[in-house]
């Protein structure tokens, strides 16, 4: 079967998102919607009950191939706070380890209703084969599938930095870290890209920091002080620790002397430049307690607007799903 | 049709001054609905007696009508004080339906249990799908199927009647 081009599978027909797989393809004015709403979600935290009513009566369904207990965490409070039902399923340890069929636990999820399906997968491409064959009228979220994409991170991080900085046009912002197997990476270069930074950097050793990548608009830089020459964002990643035992690496310590943050490495990049990562944190291999909590530091801050840019894309999506032809594009009556 | 929106306007504050008074309100939270009611409070602040500045609400996220006619593009942001034990004065533009109203009321306790809250309208359009009233009204207007009221603002703030056919 020949597969749908991301665009066409993520828009309606009015251009609006109905599923959210990817960021290829989406434009500016898309990605900023996502950010203008996840604003607004941002400032429900002022409000004693932290809950809109806006999915009532929806649900959503955690699915969840691989497993992450933080980000099925946020996408389910995101839920929440949006008024919906939420289910969670961890697929290890159900029905495909029985030897049921991806398509068949999707077609007994179908049967009982469900109206969004938020999906981790360990294999590139996963939730973009569910969105093609799925009923219609059910979202599909991608929270992280193989080495392709993790568009919500990527969006999260995003609104940290617009939120930090007021603007991506003329930001210098270096990606640190394994970026040969980043999922988050390879988003988070869609996504500045598109919305405009001056310059990506991304930096690391040979063997993690693939050449092809300068095909996709991005600096390479092998060496970090030439990387966080005057950046005003850095972004480490997080290095995994069960590839050290390959040949990509030599060694943590090794790994940690060439390329990790300190306050030492951080000086060279803006006095005001902020630090981020996508967790969980492995301190002393990338990067330093010093920085991880420090003034710079904003990483904490990233999972408070990860909640709210899950509530953004989550209302956008069921949005996009409820709108046809025949039905005005959104108004209100007094 | 012809509309004195200043009259209108004249008439709703000095409803509220009278209001405040009969009612003891002593310190008022006024709230806008975005985007007409904001610019309608604007106007009323004078005759309330308030500390605080004026509060605003945008309804998106609470309206009913989400499954049938989606998101609404455009969100403002609400900004509301604590307003625990203190008397609310909501001011929108039109009530027709009084959905709107519904789910402003909704999202005030939100944010916490007011003691009161006053509705202040500038044109009531006599079409209640609700039990939800004015309590001031600037003027009661009924229009033809196909008319609409559409306010203009902030600054200058106009209004008129448009034809929607």
């Amino acid at each position: 079967m020949m597969r749908s081009e991301p665009r066409a599978l993520q828009l309606n027909e009015h251009g609006q998102l109905k599923h959210f797989l990817t960021l290829d393809g989406l434009d500016k004015t898309i990605l900023t919607e996502i950010l203008d709403r996840a604003d607004s979600f941002l400032s429900m935290g002022e409000q004693s009950v932290k809950k809109v009513p806006l999915l009532r009566g929806r649900t959503v369904v955690n699915l969840f191939f691989e497993n992450s207990t933080r980000t099925r965490t946020t996408f389910e409070l995101a839920a929440k706070r949006l008024s919906a039902d939420v289910i969670n399923l961890n697929i290890e340890t159900s029905a495909t380890s029985k030897g049921e069929s991806l398509l068949d636990t999707l077609k007994n999820l179908e049967a009982m209703q469900s109206d969004m399906f938020v999906v981790r997968h360990s294999d590139s491409g996963a939730a973009h084969f569910i969105a093609e064959h799925c009923t219609p009228n059910v979202a599909i979220i991608n929270a992280g599938d193989g080495r392709h994409a993790h568009p919500t991170q990527a969006m999260l991080d995003m609104l940290t930095i617009r939120r930090h900085k007021g603007r991506f046009e003329g930001l210098k912002v270096a990606i640190v870290g394994d970026i040969l197997h980043s999922r988050v990476a390879r988003s988070q270069l869609q996504a500045l890209t598109t919305l405009g930074v001056s310059e990506v950097r991304l930096v690391g050793p040979k063997t993690l920091v693939p050449s092809f990548f300068e095909e996709m608009g991005a600096t390479i830089c092998h060496d970090l002080e030439a990387g966080l020459k005057d950046v005003d964002v850095v972004v480490m990643l997080r290095l995994q620790k069960e590839r050290m035992k390959g040949a990509l690496l030599p060694s943590e310590s090794e790994f940690y002397r060439l390329y990790g943050l300190t306050e030492e490495t951080l000086a060279w990049a803006k006095p005001d430049a902020i630090v981020m990562h996508p967790g969980p944190i492995n301190r002393g291999v990338e990067i330093s307690s010093e920085v991880a909590d420090g003034d710079h530091s904003v990483i904490l801050n990233q999972v408070t607007n990860g909640i709210a840019v899950r509530m953004a894309v989550m209302s956008m999506a069921m949005s996009g799903q409820l709108q046809r032809d025949d039905m005005p594009v959104a108004r209100g009556e007094k | 049709m012809k509309l004195d929106l200043e009259h209108s306007l004249a008439s709703m504050k000095a409803q509220l001054a009278s209001y405040c008074e009969q009612k003891n309100i002593e310190d008022a939270i006024v709230v806008g609905i975005h985007s007409g009611g904001v610019w309608v409070a604007e106007q009323l602040m004078s005759a309330v007696p308030t500390q605080d500045p004026l509060a605003t609400l945008d309804i998106t996220f609470y309206r009913d009508d989400f499954t049938k006619a989606g998101l609404n593009p455009k969100v403002n942001q609400t900004l509301l004080p604590a307003i625990e034990d203190r008397h609310v004065i909501l001011v929108d533009d039109v009530l027709m339906s009084g959905r709107t109203i519904r789910a402003a009321m909704n999202e005030v306790f939100d944010f916490g249990r007011p003691a009161s809250i006053t509705l202040a309208i500038l044109y009531d359009l006599g079409q209640h799908e609700l039990p939800i009233a004015a309590d001031i009204v600037g003027e009661r207007l009924t229009l033809n199927s196909d008319q609409r009221i559409k306010l203009s603002g902030p600054k200058p703030l106009s209004v008129s009647v448009i034809e929607t056919r």
